[in-house]
């Protein structure tokens, strides 16, 4: 038994393995973040609007996103006669393997991390910016004005808005000097970044929840005038993958946000894991409440927003980093 | 867009918004949940009616038998008021007083006109039925069930 095991470890090597746990892990993550937060969203809601919110199935109703999903996999795959169907089919794929490479590199705590790459952050920007594609993608192949409109939107939505992100995260960048993200969260142990950039972290988290299309900045998908806006033709798990590929966004830009400005897994007496979820729960709850309290901007207001004031403000941000940093 | 006094105006307004949705996300939930609890209706609410018991003799109800009601609903509503004269005493027993409630408006002029204060308001709001003839209610039997409860 054990010659096979060290057979097996001398052609894969122990790296592989760790990388394929890591990535199993990394799944699990993702599908229960997206059960909470469903269940989260659903209480929240209920309870802003003076409501209790799902309590049937299971205590409090925890249960409800177990029988949502059994639901959505039972249901039909119903593909719509006139869609492009390579695109159809392909746009929930692609939506969700970016969210999960992202996953890989977040430290969620000292050693609870899948792999620690030198340009973290870099992989992180890179592959969610995917998520553009996946929406175009879904809004072209299903040959419908809505979807087509709602995708369009969101690219003009996410161009705008990828700006300030980075903006906002270079100047963290630069006080860190690292692009790694457990270095990054290694230099806050004194002092959270949210306390030295209060600037980047508001542009950052305002840019972050445009850039998961949640409300205020829903437009991709409002519902008051596109229906369900890019995967309005899109039902069963096509239309879950979509969903789950929202919730895990959310989930994502909060992790960086705790990563970057809430000093990540630190924090005294509890274990760093700990920590980094809470953090990073409490602002998932924050964008919650957003959800329940602002209306949704009109199309000229989100645009002027990201353009005249993020970038500007941002871009400011940065060059006074900088010459602080350099004096 | 850029004059800064309305950014700063704007982003308070935000936050005075944040603050309206926190305290009504910690107040107390206000609605009932239905089926598991129910909430007091008011006294004044307006059921079907339902016949008035007898104080000093419960097996009866206090309606004589005069047929007023039915006279004076202005939809018919009131179908069949029948009753008998029983041994030993003076007013009649109503033994079948049938409520189309399919067309009785509870407009409450069978309460007032009651010479005997027989017919009042009940608080029921939560009856379903299969077909019309299930909204045919015999209200002395409904009495008598109560009664027994």
């Amino acid at each position: 038994m054990n010659e096979f095991i060290d057979k097996i470890l001398g052609i894969v090597g122990w790296e592989a393995i760790i990388t394929i746990i890591g990535l199993v892990g990394v799944l699990v993550v993702v599908v229960v973040n997206a059960l909470i937060l469903t269940w989260a969203e659903r209480k929240v809601s209920g309870h802003i609007q003076r409501r209790i919110g799902p309590k049937e199935v299971g205590p409090f109703g925890l249960l409800q996103p177990i029988a949502d999903t059994i639901k959505l996999i039972a249901k039909e795959l119903l593909t719509p006669k006139n869609v492009e169907k390579p695109l159809y089919f392909l746009a929930p794929v692609i939506v969700f393997i970016p969210v999960m490479v992202s996953f890989v590199v977040i430290p969620f705590d000292a050693r609870l991390q899948v792999k620690d790459i030198n340009v973290g952050i870099l992989v992180i920007l890179a592959f969610s910016s995917l998520s553009v594609l996946s929406i175009l993608l879904a809004g072209w192949g299903s040959n419908n004005k809505f979807s087509l409109i709602g995708s369009v939107r969101s690219v003009a939505q996410n161009i705008a808005y990828e700006i300030p992100l980075l903006l906002a995260l270079l100047s963290v960048v630069l006080m860190a000097n690292s692009l790694s993200l457990k270095d990054i969260v290694e230099a806050q142990k004194g002092v959270w970044y949210i306390f030295l950039q209060p600037i980047a972290f508001l542009v950052f988290f305002i840019a972050g929840v445009a850039e998961t299309n949640r409300t205020p900045f829903d437009l991709p998908e409002a519902e008051s005038e596109l229906v369900a806006g890019f995967h309005t033709e899109y039902s069963g798990m096509r239309f879950a993958l979509f969903f789950l590929a929202e919730y895990t966004n959310m989930f994502i830009i909060c992790a960086i946000t705790t990563t970057f400005f809430l000093g990540g897994y630190q924090g005294p007496i509890l274990p760093g894991f700990v920590w980094f979820f809470g953090k990073t729960y409490l602002l998932v709850f924050v964008i919650l409440w957003f959800r329940w309290t602002f209306p949704r901007v009109r199309f000229d207001q989100l645009l002027n927003f990201s353009w005249k004031l993020l970038i500007p403000v941002s871009l400011l941000n940065l060059i006074i980093t900088g010459g602080i940093l350099k004096l | 867009m850029n004059n800064p006094v309305a950014i700063v105006k704007g982003a308070i307004s935000l936050v005075i918004g944040l603050g309206v949705t926190i305290k009504a996300f910690f107040s107390p939930v206000i609605t009932t949940q239905y089926p598991r609890a129910e909430i007091n209706i008011s006294p004044r609410f307006r059921g079907h009616t339902k016949l008035v018991g007898d104080k000093e003799n419960p097996d009866r109800t206090l309606c004589i038998v005069c047929g007023m009601c039915e006279k004076n609903c202005p939809s018919g509503a009131i179908v069949k008021v029948e009753g008998e004269k029983k041994e030993g005493e003076k007013k009649k027993t109503a033994t079948s007083y049938i409520l189309d409630f399919t067309t009785c408006s509870q407009c409450g002029i069978c309460v007032e006109v009651c010479p005997t204060d027989a017919l009042a308001f009940s608080a029921e709001y939560n009856r379903a039925v299969f077909d019309r003839e299930g909204c045919h209610f015999d209200l002395v039997k409904e009495y008598e069930k109560r009664k027994v409860h």
